[in-house]
């Protein structure tokens, strides 16, 4: 037996052991991961999985004005009742430990209006909105933030670069339980 | 002590702490000195009493056995309370009553249940648990092939982040046990180790974070660490023997013992494997939490130590001095219960409960307290301590750390902010009415 066979033969019982140890127990169904496609809408802060398509402040005004403000209130003032929450504004965090979390004041990443709005809104009608449509509200919601340009193009490029004002604020109490 | 002897009969009881607190030794075995105790407390029957007659239920056949029973038609307050009671298009919460409930475990029906987007009405023949992302193999499992597994078991609590919150208000909000510290419960859970699902797909061994998803309206998701889903997480399909609650994740759910409840993803339909944190819209808003200066914490996973007594307690006066048992609940989602003082002075001392055994990994331990009342004013408090040397923090600590409200609190419905677990003090008036206070 020449050594590469010896090696061959080592690396298959290698592989049945690694095998072995990893209890595949087959009793998954193998997908692929287009088979997963319509269900994988998490979005990555840094972007990843953002799908194609774009919107304006302009443009997501006119969809707001027709899905969102009945709870969300004229221009994401807020106010219809105090369960729907305010879009736009915040005081800030230094005001006290029961201050409104708001999307300016709070969020680290833009990226999770884009998730959360694709998935969950409007609250009785999930996942109706295109994906142009929820990068027109986003950067709606942005702009009345003024954290975007008014005429910003929200994009799976340009979205992830949003700096959100309070994305270096947090610390974690338990970095030992990553 | 004086005013304590000068009671006939109570020089017996053997006393460990101030105002009352009688040795837990009295409730393993020493019967003596209990039944003497009891005895002081008036409660032998006196001439005049009436003589004992067979009452109407004895003397006639009794009612159809059920296919599925349920509670004694005089248990009709033992409910959940509602905060949404209509479905509008909001969050409900159902908050357990554990101050009309015994032992560890929370019955199915009143087990707590807090819904986004309302209760999923899902058929769990088409319900479908895919695995992808950074693994070899993306599987998709079912019900049926889930159950295939060999299935754990094990006890967990699960606690809302925001349960307790009204606590955090300047004033105490006097409300029920269930008001204040209602979205906890205590369940048998049954499934298959997540491990076992992610060794199947051939997890990346560089990836670090997974996101679960769950099948309800808001297809509610959040970033859990690898290392949470290897050392205790599954994917639980029984909770006390039965399949899942619909309000408790029917078919399937993620269980993250010790963790804040949101993150057992209840419904859970997709797990997917990343190497960064999603940054969920409930991480990042809801359960993030705002500390004193104005600096925010993120991935703030464990329930720490905590307990509350249930009895005695708001809304369960007393009616007269005598012997009660003071009893509650305690749990630590980083381990096992160690100890449970309770003081009935408001913390001027201490005496050392007896706990109801087994006592399980992240679970409810009930502990209990032989009190005698002797009709003077009282302050009610249990502390817990955990087996890795946590204590339950008192109420000036925690404030210290964590702050209070800067609004006042008018409804115990309110989260002005979360991860509350400092002591719940009852005080006790001379008339046996019960206040929440703070000590």
């Amino acid at each position: 037996m020449s050594m590469s066979r010896i090696f061959a033969a080592a690396v298959l019982v290698f592989a049945f052991a690694a095998r072995a140890a990893t209890q595949d127990l087959g009793l998954g169904k193998l997908l692929s991961e287009s088979d997963i496609k319509q269900w994988d809408i998490t979005i990555l802060p840094d972007g990843t999985n953002l799908p194609p398509g774009s919107g304006t402040a302009a443009e997501g005004a006119k969809i707001y004005s027709v899905k969102c403000s009945a709870c969300h209130g004229d221009a994401g003032k807020g106010g219809v009742a105090p369960y729907y929450p305010a879009l736009v504004g915040g005081q800030p965090l230094t005001n006290g430990i029961d201050t409104v979390k708001t999307i300016a004041n709070y969020y680290a990443y833009a990226t999770t209006i884009f998730d959360y709005t694709r998935r969950a809104m409007p609250y009785n009608m999930p996942r109706s909105l295109s994906n142009d449509e929820v990068y027109s509200l986003t950067a709606y919601i942005l702009a009345l933030n003024k954290l975007i340009g008014e005429t910003d193009v929200m994009d799976a490029k340009t979205l992830p670069q949003v700096k959100m004002p309070n994305r270096d604020n947090f610390i974690m109490p338990y970095p030992d339980h990553l | 002590m004086t005013k304590r002897r000068r009671r006939r009969g109570a020089a017996s009881l053997d006393f460990v702490a101030g105002n009352g607190l009688i040795t837990r030794r009295a409730l393993l075995g020493g019967g003596v000195t209990f039944v003497g105790a009891l005895g002081t407390a008036g409660t032998t029957t006196g001439a005049g009493a009436e003589p004992l007659a067979d009452a109407p239920w004895s003397l006639a056949v009794g009612g159809i056995t059920p296919p599925v029973q349920t509670a004694s038609p005089f248990e009709k307050d033992v409910t959940r309370t509602l905060s949404n009671p209509r479905g509008e298009f909001r969050t409900s919460h159902a908050r357990t009553p554990h101050q009309l409930l015994g032992g560890t475990v929370t019955p199915n029906g009143l087990h707590f249940s807090i819904n986004h987007g309302g209760v999923p009405d899902i058929d769990p023949a088409e319900h479908k648990l895919v695995l992808h992302g950074m693994v070899r193999r993306p599987l998709e499992f079912t019900l049926e092939s889930l159950s295939r597994h060999p299935l754990v078991t094990r006890m967990a609590f699960i606690e809302c982040a925001g349960n307790s919150a009204p606590m955090f208000a300047k004033e105490p909000v006097q409300a029920t046990v269930q008001m204040l510290h209602g979205l906890i419960s205590n369940a048998e859970w049954t499934g298959v180790p997540l491990s076992a699902l992610l060794d199947e797909a051939g997890i990346d061994p560089t990836a670090k974070w997974l996101v679960a998803e769950g099948a309800d309206a808001q297809f509610l998701d959040r970033s859990v660490p690898v290392k949470k889903a290897y050392d205790d997480a599954l994917i639980a399909v029984y909770q006390n023997g039965e399949h899942l609650m619909p309000g408790n994740g029917y078919p399937m759910r993620l269980l993250l013992p010790g963790y804040q409840g949101n993150m057992n993803v209840k419904y859970v339909r997709r797990i997917k494997v990343i190497n960064q944190p999603a940054y969920s819209y409930f991480e990042t808003k809801n359960y993030s939490q705002i500390l004193p200066g104005g600096k925010t914490w993120r991935f703030h996973f464990v329930m720490e130590v905590k307990s509350f007594i249930t009895y005695p307690s708001f809304g369960l006066n007393l009616k007269a001095p005598g012997l009660y048992a003071i009893s509650g609940v305690a749990y630590s989602g980083t381990g096992r219960i160690a100890k449970v003082m309770v003081s009935a002075d408001g913390g001027n001392s201490w005496g050392e409960a007896a706990l109801q055994g087994p006592i399980h990994d992240k679970a409810f331990t009930r502990f209990v307290m032989p009190w005698r009342w002797d009709g003077q004013p009282a302050i009610l408090q249990s502390r817990a301590y955990d087996d890795g040397g946590n204590a339950q923090p008192l109420r000036a600590e925690f404030v210290a750390m964590r702050g209070e409200a800067t609004r006042p609190v008018t409804t115990p419905l309110a989260f002005p902010n979360q991860h509350y677990n400092s002591i719940t003090s009852w005080a006790v008036d001379s008339n046996g009415d019960i206040k929440h206070v703070y000590v």
